[in-house]
């Protein structure tokens, strides 16, 4: 199974890992027109293996936490760049939700 | 009609163009042979007895079956009817054939469950689990009294449950790959990983 899982990863990803800063340019139909939309943030964790996998990226935005989760091989993200790598000593890092 | 015998390697996800994603049951269909065709004449009605994978120490009465044909014995052996015309003894069959094909039935053994509750086979709700409740998972009453005085046949009970014949109908094929032999198909099938099952179309 994980051999065919490698197989439908035609997509090729930068290398990130959590902590990095990320910027993410994703495309969406709405209605007729094609638009696109940009997020960026800090990766707090990746999950899944194959063309099941997803991480989380987190912003703050006026005060209030964003987390927005992306499949990683899906064909929405039309570009991915790491702005910062991070160092951190977790693989999740959920404890910057309780940060203020 | 076009059949196949496959395996069930597991599922997994696929994308879309658009970014939606589709659950996928990978078959691995190693191309099948066309052991024996059967014939009004000799055997009364038309058939096709396919078979697949390699039968390491066959006894006497089962090589006999492969005798007419010069093939090796094959594994599992299965018949079907109303097979196209064109495909004759000997000939491998590849999942090339599903090509242009849309949707396709799927036939296979469900995982076995055992001997299992109500609850569990037939979905019954069972009993409050606290509250001082002493009815939790069991049958309760399973008939009345004096008419009819016997409990109607067919009645829902505990017992053995799965390990039985089940056919999906209408998977959508979303994607082939000749090279490697795979069916992908969306949804789940019977049976569990690495169990052999039966592709068909109409």
């Amino acid at each position: 199974m994980g051999i065919i899982d490698n197989s439908l990863q035609e997509k090729k990803m930068p290398d990130f890992k959590p902590g990095d800063r990320v910027r993410i340019l994703t495309k969406f139909k709405e209605g007729e027109e094609i638009r696109k939309h940009r997020f960026e943030g800090i990766v707090i964790g990746r999950r899944g293996q194959g063309t099941g996998e997803t991480f989380t990226v987190r912003k703050v935005t006026a005060g209030c936490g964003v987390e927005h989760i992306f499949p990683t091989l899906s064909p929405t993200i039309e570009k991915m760049e790491v702005l910062k790598k991070g160092k951190v000593k977790r693989a999740k890092l959920y404890y910057l939700r309780k940060q203020k | 009609m076009i059949g196949l015998i496959g395996k069930k390697i597991g599922m997994t996800r696929i994308f879309d163009e658009s970014g939606e994603t589709i659950p996928v049951t990978v078959v691995y269909a190693e191309p099948n042979i066309v052991i024996q065709k059967k014939n009004k004449e000799n055997d009364g009605y038309e058939a096709c007895v396919m078979g697949v994978g390699e039968k390491k120490r066959p006894n006497k009465v089962y090589s006999g079956i492969f005798k007419a044909s010069g093939v090796k014995p094959t594994k599992i052996v299965q018949e079907f009817r109303e097979l196209p015309q064109e495909w004759e003894k000997g000939n491998q069959i590849t999942v090339k054939v599903f090509e242009k094909i849309t949707n396709v039935d799927v036939t296979g053994y469900s995982k076995g469950r055992g001997f299992a509750g109500g609850m569990k086979r037939y979905g019954w709700k069972g009993g409050p689990a606290a509250h001082g409740s002493k009815f939790h998972r069991r049958p309760g009453s399973i008939g009345t009294s004096k008419i009819p005085g016997h409990i109607l046949k067919g009645r829902n009970l505990p017992g053995r449950m799965g390990n039985c014949k089940i056919t999906i109908r209408n998977l959508k094929v979303v994607k082939i790959d000749e090279t490697k032999n795979l069916l992908f198909l969306r949804g789940a099938i019977p049976g569990a990983t690495n169990s052999w099952v039966v592709v068909k179309c109409k």
